[in-house]
């Protein structure tokens, strides 16, 4: 029980790692969302320069590794003169990856909702924004939920790969553990119940919301 | 200008190459019911959905209450859209709103009643056609029926001109036609003002003051529903009213 | 001269050093791909044919995998396991991805099993197959069609979690990059007149590039193989959306 022991005074550094952690995660995938809904909206409903763009983004981010991403914003940046500090980076860095991928979930419960829910409310008086806001958002959100609860445990996961650039997450924080005391295999497998308890919480808080917003007719069992 | 409500100035509309409106006109009274029928494919519903601007026409015009409503710019389309009720074919409720909600939306978004006064007149509007009971479910767990009916309680709502129906009653069961049309009859009797693209022969004798016969993107025939049914001057008008009698007719006596 | 002459420079004479890396972003991710496949089949098979401790059991690793990030089973298998084996960083990673996509790619498995009747299983019976040989030769060849476009996906998954194995030190291509700007500038230019300094954003960039091009080539190629091997009259949900 070496382990535990070498363990305990580890603590506080292990908590502030996860406070560091959930914050990233926290932060991604709310921003991220807000983020989200511009790019979708844009690409489905904006005219043709912001259906280009949004397209484009989506697509290169997509189409690159996150990590690729986090080295391009915190090492490469400087090259151009922006400096960044890691959590200042990984922020940016995390929510322009999630950005693209929640689009893309939203995109899907968007393009679920058929033309004639736009069309009956534009039959009562709702302009544009408002048949958006008011009619096509609230249900394809709904369809979204599976995925976008995905993204929240993808995220929990690879915000681990901020220790690349410095930022002393709980990854970070389990490696130092790591190299001070060998004790390799111990921590990792121990950091790695860690985030499957966290991942086991988000889970079931996300099940809590999507009972929470249901609606007859809105089953996304099958999405799952 | 007469004091029509709507008139309807040789429009024409194509979706790409094929043209699907050929110079339609006719004119319309506070109060009219006008009943289309006519084969599909025959430009019915894009009819209907150029008066409310869902697909604005390529050319002609259209007035509503002496007012061209064609040459408008887009900011000004939907107060247009909100005196025009529309009544969909496959219901077109809004899936994650209740009956209640469907109907009060418009009332609080648009006309920016306050909630009160909203649910009040909803509620009024679900009693009118005999769903009160059913206030507080979801589409999902209405029948066709009823769903069609909170349809046109949504429609009244929004106290319009004149309300269109596109085919209101073609995605229902045969059982639960009845009372869609029931609902239509009263409105009728009521003084409301309707187009209706139906089939439903029954409804166009009972209530409508003028059947259109419309093929391939123009009118063939006009008149009143019995000149219509007995002595149809078109050959064209003859052949397609009596299959449709045979079709409906058939149901009806039921 | 010009600062971007120099880059250019710097990238052309790291050419070698960069396709090499780009070659073992390459071969990594089908090394993960095909040890998620070999362990993913068979999960598949435990998890709808086995007693129902057998499906507990997989379902935990399923959940597990899906859910421990990437990294720490790279490290567990690297540094964890280091004591008692040395896989080195190429094998490290390849199993550590492997294994989390096995557990995705049972999930897009099953998926295409579950989709195919049950009389497909009772005819291969009733040839007298085994029920093993009859899922091997009636259930997974009609599968494997339908799950190309998750395996599509999840092919593209992989690929972008290559850059991982960076953690462990493969020389990977974002790996590639960091060396090459770690090089000192003076061998560097040894031999030629250039003076200057990298710019990392533009390193970075080339790195970017580079995984974009192998996601677009490979997205296209499986693309190609799905729309090919697609069974007439046999589409899948994923591809009428």
């Amino acid at each position: 029980m070496m382990f535990f022991s070498k363990l305990v005074t580890y603590i506080p550094s292990l908590l502030k790692g996860l406070g560091i952690t959930l914050e990233l995660t926290l932060l991604s995938a709310i921003i991220g969302f807000f983020a989200a809904i511009f790019l979708v909206v844009g690409v489905l409903y904006g005219n043709r320069f912001f259906k280009i763009l949004c397209n484009f983004i989506i697509t290169i981010i997509r189409g690159t590794p996150m990590m690729v991403q986090l080295f391009l914003i915190y090492f490469g940046l400087p090259g151009i003169n922006i400096k960044l500090s890691p959590l200042t980076a990984a922020v940016i860095a995390f929510i322009i990856n999630s950005s693209a991928y929640q689009a893309e979930y939203l995109k899907g419960g968007f393009m679920a909702i058929s033309k004639e829910q736009i069309e009956a409310a534009y039959s009562i008086g709702l302009n544009k924004w408002d048949a958006i806001r008011l009619i096509v958002f609230p249900q394809a959100f709904r369809f979204a939920i599976p995925a976008l609860s995905n993204e929240i445990v993808y995220l929990i996961q690879y915000t681990s790969v901020a220790y690349t650039i410095g930022l002393p997450e709980l990854f970070y924080i389990s490696k130092n553990f790591a190299s001070k005391t060998y004790m390799n295999l111990e921590i990792y497998l121990f950091i790695g119940i860690i985030y499957l308890i966290f991942i086991y919480i988000i889970t079931k808080l996300t099940d809590i919301v999507e009972k929470k917003l249901y609606i007859p007719g809105f089953d996304t069992s099958h999405l799952k | 200008m007469e004091e029509n409500l709507l008139i309807i100035e040789n429009i024409e509309k194509a979706f790409g190459s094929q043209k699907v409106l050929d110079g339609v006109s006719f004119k319309l009274n506070k109060g009219d019911v006008k009943v289309i029928v006519g084969p599909s494919g025959t430009g019915k519903s894009t009819l209907l959905r150029c008066i409310n601007l869902l697909n604005p026409p390529d050319k002609g015009r259209i007035y509503l209450q002496n007012t061209e409503i064609t040459q408008l710019p887009h900011s000004k389309i939907p107060s247009i859209r909100q005196k025009i009720g529309m009544v969909f074919q496959h219901f077109a409720l809004f899936n994650h709103l209740s009956a209640i909600d469907n109907v009060a939306l418009g009332l609080i978004k648009v006309k920016k009643m306050n909630k009160t006064d909203a649910y009040e007149k909803a509620m009024f509007e679900l009693k009118r056609v005999g769903l009160d009971q059913h206030k507080d479910k979801y589409p999902a767990q209405l029948s066709g029926g009823q769903k069609q009916r909170v349809g046109i309680a949504r429609a009244l709502a929004m106290d319009p001109l004149l309300i269109l129906f596109d085919e209101p009653t073609s995605a229902l069961d045969p059982e639960l036609i009845g009372e869609v049309l029931q609902v239509m009859q009263n409105l009728a009797k009521e003084g409301m003002t309707m187009i209706c693209v139906t089939h439903e022969m029954g409804f166009a004798k009972s209530v409508a003051n003028e059947v259109i016969f419309m093929e391939k993107g123009k009118i063939v025939e006009q008149g009143p529903p019995l000149k219509l049914f007995t002595e149809a001057t078109h050959p064209r008008t003859r052949e397609f009213l009596s299959k449709i009698s045979e079709l409906y007719g058939e149901s009806e006596k039921k | 001269m010009s600062e971007i002459n120099s880059n250019l420079f710097f990238l052309f004479k790291n050419m070698p050093l960069l396709l090499n890396a780009t070659l073992t972003a390459i071969l990594l991710t089908f090394a993960s791909i095909f040890i998620g496949m070999a362990i993913g089949i068979i999960i598949t098979f435990l998890r709808i044919y086995g007693s129902k401790i057998t499906k507990k059991i997989v379902f935990a690793y399923e959940w597990v995998l899906k859910g421990t990030p990437p990294l720490i089973v790279i490290f567990i298998f690297y540094f964890g396991l280091g004591k008692y084996l040395n896989l080195g960083p190429f094998l490290s990673a390849a199993l550590a991805l492997g294994l989390r996509s096995s557990a995705y790619q049972a999930q897009i498995y099953r998926g295409a099993v579950l989709s195919i009747t049950s009389e497909q299983t009772e005819a291969g019976l009733s040839l007298g197959l085994s029920r093993a040989k009859t899922f091997m030769i009636i259930i997974i060849p009609q599968a494997l069609r339908l799950s190309l476009p998750g395996f599509t996906n999840e092919f593209t998954i992989v690929l972008k979690d290559t850059p991982l194995a960076y953690a462990v030190g493969l020389v990977e291509i974002l790996k590639a990059g960091r060396d090459i700007l770690n090089q000192p500038l003076t061998q560097s230019i040894t031999g030629s007149d250039i003076t200057g300094t990298l710019n990392p954003f533009a390193i970075f960039l080339v790195c970017a590039l580079l995984y974009f091009l192998l996601f677009e080539v490979f997205s296209y190629l499986l693309h190609f193989l799905s729309k090919k091997y697609e069974i007439p009259g046999f589409v899948t949900d994923k591809e009428t959306k």
